[in-house]
């Protein structure tokens, strides 16, 4: 089969986008030159530089032209270089995009996607390599869609393209430029996949790891290793964190009895916490242990590539968690009422 | 240096200034009304008053078209009203009320009509401007003769998107026309304690485009400007930006105390109201008699009291007919 890449599939799809709807436009820094990861490469050639808008480093308000111009009823794809920069247009994004629908009563909709990129292991320090989607997640009247793969990147674009809401759209840089397998023609069509739906990466019985963007192929990884050891691990992609598939994380949590939830944004107040949150709600009395969390330790993105590899989540670390949450009777000792402390 | 747009604005004339009037009265009036409601929790949030400023909002809002678009900020009746959006639901969305222009949901400072091209009004100073330049895009990008304009206050300009979208405005040609209501105070200090810069013309004199000061409280000035304006941004001649030296009558908010000021003595004030200064020279020039101007403002406090009527006759939305509002329904 022919290969692709992640930004391959996702320049294409605003390809196809463009081609099918001329309300889509594209706008960002350097975008008309490809930006630095060409993922915008050939649009403005094939589009115009009417359609493909280089903007100044004005994140705030590039995003605030984007909302506008959503709202006047175009369709904008907003990129934001690096996540870390979506700081500067939070305002925008927060105060104005997500509450536009529901403060006009109904009266306004943004159809617009904001695209950025996050993560860590490009030696890019603690400013460029942030995993910042749990933010957005906290903001009612944002979507935010986390592709874990080229093939799910196109037609996870596709659909928040098509969506009438404001949409985040967090890629990862680790995964721009690996070789994968095509969908299809690696130049044709792509079905959309449909923003709120999960996908069982892997099938299993003994734990449910859920993991995001990333952190998906270290859980395939990791589950490739605990299978060695007996342990028959079921892999679930949420694909996009808001609107959450709650329904068939729950209901593999409901079989298996044990959950890792797995991502590369620090561990604190990540999307993991919210995740074992409600899982817990939908599922208590199927637990036979605490639901375990990898993330990133509490600390900046540190530079040198020791500490960076170090710091990254990765497959050791979703297999030790998913081994101790299986393993959990076995290594932790039963605490029973009578024992508590006052 | 600042290029001149060609054309003079028409000057004011009977029938221009009589329906100027009107909006006037009505928008004064609603907000004296307002003013009352909020003492006695009838109206809720954050209640900023444009009083002293209305001939702002009338003059620029007379000269567009409904599918002309206006962003609003913080102080946006007077906006809301100029631009088209009827009085009952603009006073039953103040009360929270479902029949209100956004179903009770965004209240006074977030105002918003799109049938009349109020395309939104915010809270956060200066969060308007940007979206009011991706308004123009759409314009600029359909080859369409609309017009964008945004309404912000001086301390405003202090902001970092008011910079950023000025930049683009200009690289972008955008027709889109900033108009500040320049009162000289931000919130609670005068503007000589946010900034070095004397105009706001200054502050964005290096861009070039054509931008002009003008007294806010001159109705016949305000109007054949703002007229000359919208011709210019129509003809693409944008962006442009009209500096109004107005007074604010009122704190900042409605309970604002303003131990911080001064109060103006009684002919100083008569000398600031655009509406004082107008019906002034309608009578002079026999537009209209004292009379016509007294049935004006009559015609204006009935309507604000049929307004209230309207707004209590509504419940608020439920809970869950609210939740509807957060998501618009993705088609299948």
């Amino acid at each position: 089969m022919a290969q692709t890449t992640f930004v391959k599939e996702i320049s294409q799809a605003m390809a196809r986008a463009m081609r099918a709807d001329e309300r889509v436009i594209v706008l960002g820094e350097d975008v008309a030159e490809g930006g630095p990861y060409q993922a915008t490469l050939g649009l403005s050639e094939e589009f115009g530089r009417d359609r493909v808008l280089n903007t100044p480093i004005s994140e705030g308000a590039v995003c605030g032209v984007a909302i506008g111009a959503a709202q006047a009823g175009l369709i904008p794809v907003v990129e934001i270089m690096f996540i870390d920069f979506i700081t500067l247009a939070l305002d925008q994004l927060v105060n104005q995009a997500a509450k536009a629908h529901f403060m006009s009563g109904g009266q306004l909709s943004v159809p617009m996607v904001l695209r950025t990129q996050g993560g860590s292991g490009g030696r890019a320090a603690a400013q460029h390599s942030q995993s910042l989607e749990a933010w957005l997640t906290h903001i009612p009247g944002l979507k935010v869609v986390m592709p874990s793969s080229a093939a799910d990147a196109a037609g996870l674009l596709a659909s928040a393209i098509a969506d009438p809401n404001p949409v985040v759209f967090v890629e990862n840089k680790s995964l721009y430029f690996r070789r994968e397998e095509a969908a299809g023609d690696p130049d044709g069509e792509r079905e959309p996949i449909p923003l709120g739906r999960a996908h069982v990466v892997r099938r299993g019985r003994d734990v449910t790891i859920v993991a995001q963007g990333r952190l998906v192929g270290d859980a395939l990884d990791a589950a490739e290793r605990l299978a060695a050891d007996g342990i028959d691990a079921e892999v679930i992609d949420p694909r996009t964190l808001m609107p959450l598939d709650l329904d068939t994380i729950a209901d593999s949590l409901r079989r298996t009895g044990r959950a890792v939830v797995a991502h590369e944004a620090v561990r604190t107040g990540g999307f993991g916490a919210e995740l074992a949150a409600q899982l817990q709600d939908a599922a208590f009395d199927y637990l036979e242990a605490p639901i375990q969390r990898v993330g990133a330790p509490f600390t900046p993105v540190p530079l040198s590539p020791t500490l960076e590899d170090a710091y990254r989540p990765d497959g050791d670390d979703v297999y030790a968690a998913a081994k101790l949450a299986v393993e959990w009777a076995d290594v932790v000792e039963p605490v029973t009422i009578s024992e508590r402390p006052d | 240096m600042a290029r001149r747009s060609r054309a003079p604005g028409a000057a004011l004339d009977k029938s221009a200034a009589r329906a100027l009037l009107t909006t006037m009265w009505r928008i004064r009036c609603f907000e004296e009304r307002v003013a009352q409601l909020y003492r006695t929790l009838q109206v809720h949030g954050l209640i900023h008053l444009s009083i002293g400023s209305e001939g702002v909002a009338a003059t620029v809002c007379g000269h567009l078209r409904d599918d002309d678009a206006v962003y609003s900020g913080h102080r946006a009746h007077g906006h809301a009203l100029a631009k088209g959006a009827p009085m009952n639901e603009t006073m039953a969305e103040l009360m929270g009320r479902s029949a209100g222009l956004c179903r009770g949901l965004g209240g006074s400072m977030h105002l918003v009509d799109t049938a009349h091209g109020l395309m939104g009004a915010t809270g956060v100073v200066g969060g308007n401007l940007p979206m009011a330049a991706g308004d123009a895009l759409k314009s600029k990008v359909d080859g369409s003769d609309r017009v964008s304009v945004v309404f912000f206050g001086d301390g405003a300009v202090q902001a970092g998107h008011f910079h950023e979208t000025v930049n683009l405005a200009a690289l972008w040609e955008l027709p889109l026309i900033f108009i500040c209501e320049n009162n000289g105070m931000a919130e609670f200090t005068p503007r000589s304690a946010h900034t070095r810069v004397a105009s706001v013309c200054d502050v964005v004199a290096p861009y070039g485009f054509e931008c002009r000061i003008v007294d806010g409280s001159d109705v016949a000035a305000l109007w054949s400007t703002a007229g000359e304006f919208v011709e210019a941004a129509r003809a693409g001649n944008g962006p442009l930006l009209l500096e109004c030296g107005t007074h604010r009558f009122r704190g900042h908010y409605e309970g604002d105390q303003q131990a911080y000021r001064e109060a103006l003595e009684e002919s100083e004030e008569a000398k600031l109201d655009p509406i004082v200064g107008l019906e002034r020279l309608a009578v002079t020039k026999r537009w209209l008699r004292k009379a016509d101007a007294r049935a004006i403002e009559a015609a204006a406090r009935a309507e604000v009291e049929d307004a209230v009527a309207f707004g209590r006759d509504s419940q608020p939305l439920s809970a869950g007919e609210a939740a509807e509002f957060v998501y618009a329904e993705t088609a299948e």
